[in-house]
């Protein structure tokens, strides 16, 4: 690199990370100091353009940046400090790696000339976080450190996003050097292609054309490539049946009369059995994965063409064949679809596609996700409604955690915009609900947050409500309380012969106590008639965290499922 | 790929995580001191073969992939031997070495040391052929190809 001759002067590393970060437009990182940053937090202290928020737990920083990008368009950006620092983020840096979220995370390291001493809070960083990042650095000099930061902007938000972590050892923080931020950066090995195929996209046009039996499905893809509103044109010119996977709920409009519904494990059974009989699908930034598709064996249809639009080339033909493949940004490839059929006079076959529907309409007769709507005790599925009912005409976020209460929320909660539900799909980390409420509430501040969750998950992040009293922020947590670790115990009652090991979640605080503790409010809610008025009071406490424990139905089971290893019309219905 | 530290162990662990097979790997730097040229020899199937191609890509170290098995290339793999040289087996060694085109680089009055090169199936075959108590020792690069003819491989 060069530099242009001119009065530059010297700043320490720190100074030039923060630097960088201003030059990054970062808002917010979130952090936890230790010995090996301070030298970076004595710079936080100095500046004022990127505001730090303390958490209370490495993993729930993490976590927070990653909703703060999911919520976004923005890269969400963490600081912690070496060793335990580091393996506590690792688990929210997995998090968001699996779900292909831009994250930078900086990591303190002992001084260079103590790496591999066995130094004090010394750990591997980029050894560590290698399986579970798009890539990472260690900086050992400080003339690399501000080209190394632009490149793990670079990293973390094109092709398919992920977390980048730069590891900068605490010498290499006082080391001092002149500050030059380049404008752009390119790498020979890095280069993510972004047009589409037109030859590709008029053959996967011409079949889609042609099928008697269509069906799209759409993933976290369209979310993350800000393509809803291309997919929605789409799949009302085309007049075909659409279904979003967990991470891509939002991407398509769930009022919308075309949508069939979630698909997968927990799937609508019509989306599930369109999916497994369609003629010619469309996968558009979606990965066929395990908890999708069920077992490939079984997913496999002889006639079926597949058409599968995605940045990640090897996310192509990795669990099944692709007739059609085609590589790029799926906001360009879907524009480029557009334009041709709008060029074009040739539609769908109205009769083929109407016999589907049909189809598809006995399908949804079904009426898979019914429950006992007169129960004397709290139906989990029923907040879920409530919530939805209350609330979907405000500007609402709805994060999660793991498990049942995610499958009903995903499942009863109807969202019709991109980047409202915000979810660990991929990793399946219990926990994430609290401090992603946290993040989308400091990237929406006017916005209404909403944390559907379950009183194992919830614990495992709780230490957070003090992170949320810090900074006031208001979100409000929906706890659907069975007193087990619902997901576990479904499986154990339909796989494990009923013996319910370990999954019953005995002393389990007074969460109203423990909320009032925190300076929050708290709620306890244990009749049907009572759900509505909770929620309608804790909504309308704009200022206050309101944590309402609903104390529900504990035998309750997520239907529709497809067992795991099972095909995708081998559902368990109620 | 880059000549960066920490570029190997991306290789070897993509491998370790995705449970890919390596059956061997060599790595030094080309004339170009910022790029090291890896050959890594693995099996499986067509489909497997496409996603370790796919996902070597991905790495961000990774600067190119070739598969050379796609076309006629050249692959040699060199090996270390010691073996026993004493009575009467000490004329029937050099005799073997000669046979395989191997150089004795070292000598000893009970054993010689012979270096070979070739496809690791030559190498096998060598081995093959010797009395196996006569073996002490061996060591093996792994193998380095190149395509054949105008075929390159270049950034």
């Amino acid at each position: 690199m060069e530099l242009t001759a001119g009065v530059t002067t010297e700043l320490s590393g720190a100074e030039i990370t923060m630097r960088c970060l201003a030059e990054e437009g970062v808002e917010f990182m979130f952090g936890y100091p230790g010995g090996a940053v301070l030298p970076l937090y004595d710079e936080i202290f100095k500046q004022e353009k990127v505001k730090h928020i303390l958490v209370r737990h490495e993993q729930a920083a993490v976590h927070a940046a990653d909703a703060y990008a999911r919520s976004t368009e923005k890269v969400g950006v963490v600081l912690v400090t070496s060793g335990p620092g580091v393996t506590n983020a690792v688990t929210g840096i997995a998090t968001a790696y699996m779900d292909s979220i831009p994250v930078v995370i900086i990591s303190g390291q002992v001084p260079t000339h103590a790496i591999g001493q066995d130094a004090f809070q010394e750990v591997d960083a980029v050894g560590v976080t290698r399986p579970c990042v798009k890539h990472n650095f260690l900086v050992k000099d400080i003339k690399d450190l501000a080209v190394t930061m632009k490149k793990a902007f670079y990293l973390a938000a094109t092709g398919r996003p992920g977390p980048v972590l730069v590891d900068i050892p605490k010498d290499v923080q006082t080391a001092k050097t002149n500050f030059f931020y380049p404008q752009s950066v390119s790498m020979r090995s890095y280069n993510p292609v972004v047009k589409g195929h037109s030859g590709q996209i008029r053959k996967a046009l011409n079949l889609l054309l042609e099928a008697k039996r269509p069906m799209i499905y759409t993933g976290g893809g369209v979310v993350l490539g800000n393509a809803a509103p291309e997919l929605l044109q789409l799949v009302h010119t085309l007049g075909f049946p659409c279904t979003n996977t967990l991470m891509g709920l939002g991407g398509y409009p769930a009022t919308d009369p075309q949508f069939v519904g979630m698909l997968g494990m927990h799937g609508t059974y019509e989306a599930n059995m369109a999916m497994q009989n369609c003629d010619v699908l469309l996968a558009i930034g979606a990965r066929f994965d395990d908890r999708v598709i069920g077992n490939p064996k079984h997913f496999f249809q002889e006639e079926r063409r597949i058409i599968h639009v995605d940045i990640d080339p090897s996310s192509i033909s990795k669990r099944v064949r692709v007739d059609v493949p085609i590589v790029g940004d799926v906001r360009e490839v879907l524009q480029e679809m557009n334009r041709q059929l709008a060029a074009g006079k040739e539609r769908p076959d109205p009769v083929a596609v109407k016999t589907w529907w049909d189809q598809i309409g006995e399908w949804r007769g079904r009426d898979c996700l019914k429950y006992d709507r007169n129960s004397k005790i709290i139906k989990p599925q029923s907040v879920v409604e409530k919530l939805y009912e209350l609330t979907k005409d405000m500007d609402m976020y709805v994060t999660s955690d793991v498990g049942q209460h995610q499958m009903w929320a995903a499942q009863f909660y109807k969202f019709n915009k991109p980047r409202r539900w915000i979810n660990s799909g991929g990793l399946g980390t219990m926990g994430v609900g609290l401090p992603y409420a946290l993040g989308v509430q400091l990237a929406h501040p006017e916005a209404t947050v909403a944390c559907v969750t379950g009183e194992a998950s919830i614990q495992m992040c709780i230490q957070e409500l003090s992170t949320a009293k810090q900074y006031r922020l208001p979100v409000k947590i929906v706890n659907l309380n069975n007193r087990y670790m619902g997901m576990v115990r479904q499986w154990q009652e339909f796989f494990h012969g009923n013996r319910y090991a370990e999954s019953y979640m005995d002393a389990l605080p007074d969460f109203v106590k423990l909320t009032e503790s925190y300076g929050h409010v708290g709620m306890r809610i244990d009749k049907p008639e009572d759900v509505e008025p909770a929620l309608r009071e804790a909504f309308s406490r704009k200022n206050d965290l309101v944590f309402m424990d609903f104390i529900t139905d504990q035998t309750e089971n997520v239907f529709p499922m497809v067992p795991g290893g099972k095909g995708l019309s081998e559902m368990i219905l109620v | 790929m880059e000549n960066e530290p920490g570029a190997l162990s991306r290789v070897a662990g993509l491998f370790s995580a995705r449970g890919y097979n390596i059956e061997s790997l060599t790595v030094a730097p080309t004339e170009d001191p910022s790029l090291s040229r890896m050959t890594v020899v693995t099996s499986g199937s067509d489909d497997v073969i496409e996603q370790i191609t796919k996902q070597l890509n991905k790495l961000i170290d990774i600067v190119k992939v070739v598969d050379l098995s796609d076309g006629d290339h050249i692959e040699r793999e060199l090996m270390l031997v010691k073996v026993r040289a004493s009575g009467k087996d000490r004329e029937e060694m050099k005799r073997m070495a000669d046979i395989f085109r191997g150089r004795i680089l070292d000598v000893t009055d009970k054993a010689y040391t012979i270096e070979l090169t070739g496809t690791g199936a030559k190498l096998d075959a060598f081995l093959g052929a010797l009395e196996q108590g006569a073996i002490l020792e061996t060591v093996r690069t792994g193998a380095s190809g190149i395509g054949r003819g105008e075929r390159i491989l270049k950034v």
